[in-house]
C-alpha cells in the first residue's frame, strides 16, 4: 500500500504541450508512471512524447481512463484548468502552477471540497510513490522504497529530507509536497491521517516553513490521532518579520507564525523535531527508535 | 506590492469609499498652496513613504518633526512639507536609516466622533477573505490582537457575494455604531469589500476609519497591498509601484526572475526553492555564520539568469564568502555549474566559493565545475556546506 496513487495510478497532464508540461511528462514516464495522455485546448489530436493530446479533460477521462492529472498550466489560466479537472471528477488532482492569484484559490478549494475530490497543491513539487508513481517535477533517483511518509511546505527541502532518509537507508512510501502559497488544497491534517491509516507507512516526516498556522494545527491533530512515530522542521527560523521569502506562504506577520512558535507546539504534542535542515533524517531516525 | 496612502485613497474614491479631500505636494510651495484650496481652517500634513507608525516617527535630519503634523495655516502647512520632503522618516517599520520622504499629503480635516479600526485580509484558516473591525483604532492593532484578542470582531464573507448587510449589522452592534450610521457603514463596508476582491488585495487595511460627529464613515488612512501573482490583470494598479520605496537589489533580482530579500550578514546564499534558501540561512546562523540574502533562483533559471543572481550577491559590499546550495529538481545542477563558470569569468569570485550540488544532472554539473579553473570548495551534504562556508571566515 501507499497513499493517494501507486503503479495503477493513470495520469493526464493538462498543459502537456507547453515545454515544462512536456518535459516533466517525460520524467514521469521514464520513472515508470502510467501516463495515459494530455489536455491542451485546442491542440486536441496531437500527440506528444507518444500520448494522445485531448481538447477537454471529460474527453481525456472517458478515453483513457484517467485516474489523476498533473496541471502545468500557466497562472492566469491554471485556476480554471483545476476547475475542469474538478468537474469531471478526477479523484486525485496536482497542481504544479506558480503564482496562481490567492483569490482564484478561494474559489477552487471550495469547489474541490464540495466534490470531494483531493487537490494537492498547488505551488507543490507533486506527489511520488517511492518506485512506482511519479506525479510532478522532483528528481526521481533519490527515492527509494521504504517506510517513511513525507509531506511537505516546500519542494526542495522536500528533496533534502527524501535523500536524507534515503541515505539512512529508511526509505519512503510516499511523499506529497503541499505547496507553499497560503492557500492550498490538502492540509497536513488530511495527510497524517492518510498515513496513519496506510499499512506500509510506519513513520512521518513533516516539513513546514514559517508563515500561518498550519504546523500548529497539525501538531494538535498529531497528538489526539497519530500513533506512528513523527519528526518534523520548520524552515525560517531566522527570516525577518515581514519579508516575503518567495513562498507567498512564508511571511510571519504581526508575530504570528513563527518558527519558534510553531517548533514549540511541536515539541509539545511529542513530535521529534530537527534544529537543523542537515538532520531532518537523523531526526527520523531517533523518532523510530524511540518509538 | 505595497502603494501610498494617497494612492490608496484614489482607489477608495474610485470604488466610492468616502475619504476626505487631500492634495499631494512635492514642495513647501505646493503645500502652501493645497492647504488655500482646501479653504478649511485647519489641515493635516502626512510623509507619504511605504511604512507605518508615521505619527510617532521623528526625522533623521530634524528630531523635533513628526511624520504627521497637524497645521492652521499655509505657512504652517509649507513649513511642515519644507521640514519633511527630502528628508529621512524613521518609524518603528523603517529600520534606524528611516525612508526618504518624497512627498507628503495635505489633508482637510474633520470632527471626529469616535477612532475605529477596520482591516481585510484572508483567513487562511477558512480560506475565505475576512473583515475585522475593532474599536481600538488609531493604535497599533497587532497589541491588541495579542493582548485582547476579545476586542477584534470578525466576519468571513464570500467572494462570489462579498459581505452581507446582517453580518455588517453584526459588526456595527458590536461597535456601538447605532442609528443612521448603520446604513453609511453598510455602504462602506460593502463597497470595501468590493475593492479588495476586485484589485486583488492581500491587506487592506484603515486604521483610523472615523465616525464623524454627522454620523459618516470615513477612512483616514489607507495601507493596501496587493497580491504580486494578480498584477498581471490590474494594469492600473501595477503604475501605481513606487520603486523608489524598493530595495534597488530586491527590483533587479525581480526584474530577472529571482526572489532575493536583503539581509544584514556576511554569507551570500544561492540556492533554489524557497523552502530549501530559508533553509540555507538557518543553518550558516546554526553554525555560527551570518547570511548576507536570501535568494531562490527558481525552477526555471537559465545560465544568464543564475549569473545575474551571483551578480546581484556579489554587488553587496558586505558579502565575505558565497555559499551555492542546489537541489536539482527542475533546476538542472549543469545549468548552475555552467553559471558558476561564467560568472567566474564575468563577474569574479574574489571571496571564497563554497558549492553543494544534488539532483537533477548532478554528474554532469560536478563534471562540468571539475573541468574548469574555477577555484571553489565542494561540499557533500548541508551540514558540511554550512561548517565549510563558515569555516572561510574563521
Amino acid at each position: 500500500m501507499s497513499i493517494l496513487i501507486n503503479r495503477d495510478t493513470k495520469v493526464i497532464c493538462q498543459g502537456i504541450t507547453g515545454s515544462v508540461g512536456e518535459f516533466h511528462t517525460k520524467g514521469c514516464l521514464e520513472y515508470g508512471t502510467k501516463m495515459v495522455g494530455g489536455v491542451t485546448p485546442g491542440k486536441g489530436g496531437q500527440t506528444v512524447q507518444g500520448l494522445p493530446v485531448f481538447d477537454t479533460v471529460n474527453e481525456a477521462v472517458a478515453q483513457t481512463g484517467a485516474d489523476a492529472t498533473m496541471i502545468f498550466v500557466p497562472p492566469p489560466f491554471a485556476a480554471d484548468a483545476i476547475l475542469e479537472s474538478i468537474a469531471a471528477r478526477i479523484p486525485v488532482i496536482i497542481a504544479v502552477t506558480e503564482g496562481i492569484p490567492v483569490l482564484d484559490m478561494v474559489r477552487v478549494y471550495r469547489a474541490a471540497k464540495e466534490a470531494g475530490v483531493v487537490l494537492v497543491g498547488p505551488n507543490c513539487p507533486g506527489v511520488i510513490t517511492a518506485e512506482e508513481c511519479k506525479i510532478g517535477i522532483m528528481p526521481g533517483y533519490i527515492h527509494q522504497k521504504g517506510k517513511v511518509g513525507i509531506m511537505s511546505r516546500s519542494g526542495t527541502l522536500t528533496y533534502e529530507a527524501v535523500w536524507q532518509t534515503s541515505s539512512l537507508g529508511l526509505g519512503q512510501t510516499t511523499c506529497v509536497g503541499l505547496g507553499g502559497d497560503p492557500i492550498v488544497g490538502t492540509s497536513f491534517i488530511d495527510v497524517l491521517q492518510m498515513f496513519q491509516d496506510d499499512d506500509e507507512t510506519e513513520a512521518i516526516m513533516m516539513i513546514g516553513e514559517i508563515g500561518g498556522t498550519a504546523e500548529e494545527e497539525a501538531a494538535a491533530y498529531v497528538k489526539e490521532n497519530i500513533t506512528k512515530p513523527v519528526a518534523a522542521f520548520i524552515a525560517g527560523k531566522t527570516a525577518p518579520p515581514g519579508k516575503r521569502m518567495g513562498h507567498a506562504g512564508a511571511i510571519i506577520s504581526g508575530g504570528k507564525g513563527t518558527a519558534a512558535e510553531k517548533m514549540t507546539a511541536l515539541e509539545a504534542a511529542g513530535i521529534e523535531v530537527a534544529q537543523s535542515p542537515g538532520d531532518l533524517g537523523t531526526a527520523m531516525k531517533r523518532a523510530i527508535d524511540a518509538a | 506590492m505595497k502603494i501610498h496612502e494617497y494612492q490608496g485613497k484614489q482607489l477608495f474614491s474610485r470604488f466610492g469609499v468616502n475619504v476626505l479631500e487631500n492634495r499631494v505636494a512635492r514642495t513647501g510651495d505646493e503645500a502652501a498652496k493645497a492647504y488655500e484650496e482646501l479653504g478649511g481652517s485647519i489641515a493635516v500634513v502626512k510623509a507619504q513613504i511605504h511604512a507605518g507608525g508615521r505619527g510617532k516617527g521623528t526625522f533623521i535630519e530634524n528630531a523635533d518633526q513628526r511624520g504627521v503634523q497637524l497645521v492652521k495655516s499655509a505657512e504652517e502647512a509649507r513649513a511642515a512639507a519644507v521640514h519633511m520632503i527630502g528628508n529621512h522618516l524613521v518609524t518603528i517599520q523603517t529600520g534606524p536609516e528611516g525612508k526618504q520622504v518624497n512627498q507628503v499629503i495635505v489633508e482637510a480635516g474633520c470632527d471626529i466622533d469616535r477612532e475605529l479600526y477596520l482591516g481585510i485580509v484572508l483567513d487562511r484558516e477558512c480560506k475565505l477573505p475576512v473583515l475585522m473591525c475593532s474599536q481600538e483604532g488609531g493604535v497599533e492593532i497587532e497589541k491588541v490582537a495579542h493582548e485582547t484578542p476579545e476586542k477584534i470582531f470578525k466576519e468571513r464573507f464570500d467572494p462570489a457575494q462579498g459581505i452581507e448587510s446582517y453580518q455588517v449589522r453584526t459588526l456595527c452592534k458590536q461597535l456601538g455604531i447605532t442609528g443612521k450610521s448603520v446604513f453609511a457603514a453598510d455602504k462602506f463596508f460593502k463597497k470595501l469589500c468590493r475593492m479588495y476582491l476586485d484589485t486583488d488585495c492581500s491587506l487592506l487595511e484603515i486604521n483610523p476609519l472615523v465616525v464623524t460627529k454627522d454620523g459618516q464613515l470615513v477612512a483616514l488612512d489607507s495601507k493596501i497591498n496587493f497580491d504580486s501573482n494578480a498584477l498581471y490583470r490590474h494594469k492600473d494598479i501595477l503604475e501605481m509601484r513606487d520603486l523608489s520605496e524598493e530595495e534597488e537589489s530586491e527590483v533587479r533580482a525581480a526584474d530577472a526572475g529571482l526572489s532575493y530579500v536583503k539581509l544584514e550578514g556576511n554569507i551570500g546564499c544561492l540556492v533554489n526553492g524557497a523552502g530549501l534558501a530559508m533553509s540555507t540561512m538557518d543553518i550558516i546562523k546554526l553554525h555560527g555564520g551570518q547570511p548576507a540574502n536570501f535568494l531562490d533562483v527558481g525552477g526555471g533559471a537559465n545560465t544568464e539568469q543564475v549569473t545575474e543572481a551571483f551578480r546581484i550577491i556579489l554587488s553587496d559590499k558586505n558579502v565575505k564568502a558565497v555559499l551555492v546550495n542546489i537541489f536539482g529538481g527542475i533546476m538542472k545542477c549543469s545549468t548552475i555549474a555552467e553559471a558558476v563558470v561564467a560568472a567566474a569569468k564575468t563577474v569574479g569570485f574574489e571571496v571564497p566559493l563554497v558549492v553543494r550540488l544534488e539532483g537533477t544532472e548532478v554528474e554532469e554539473g560536478r563534471r562540468i565545475l571539475e573541468d574548469s579553473d574555477v577555484s571553489l570548495i565542494t561540499a557533500t551534504d548541508l551540514t558540511d556546506a554550512a561548517e565549510k562556508v563558515v569555516a572561510t571566515l574563521a
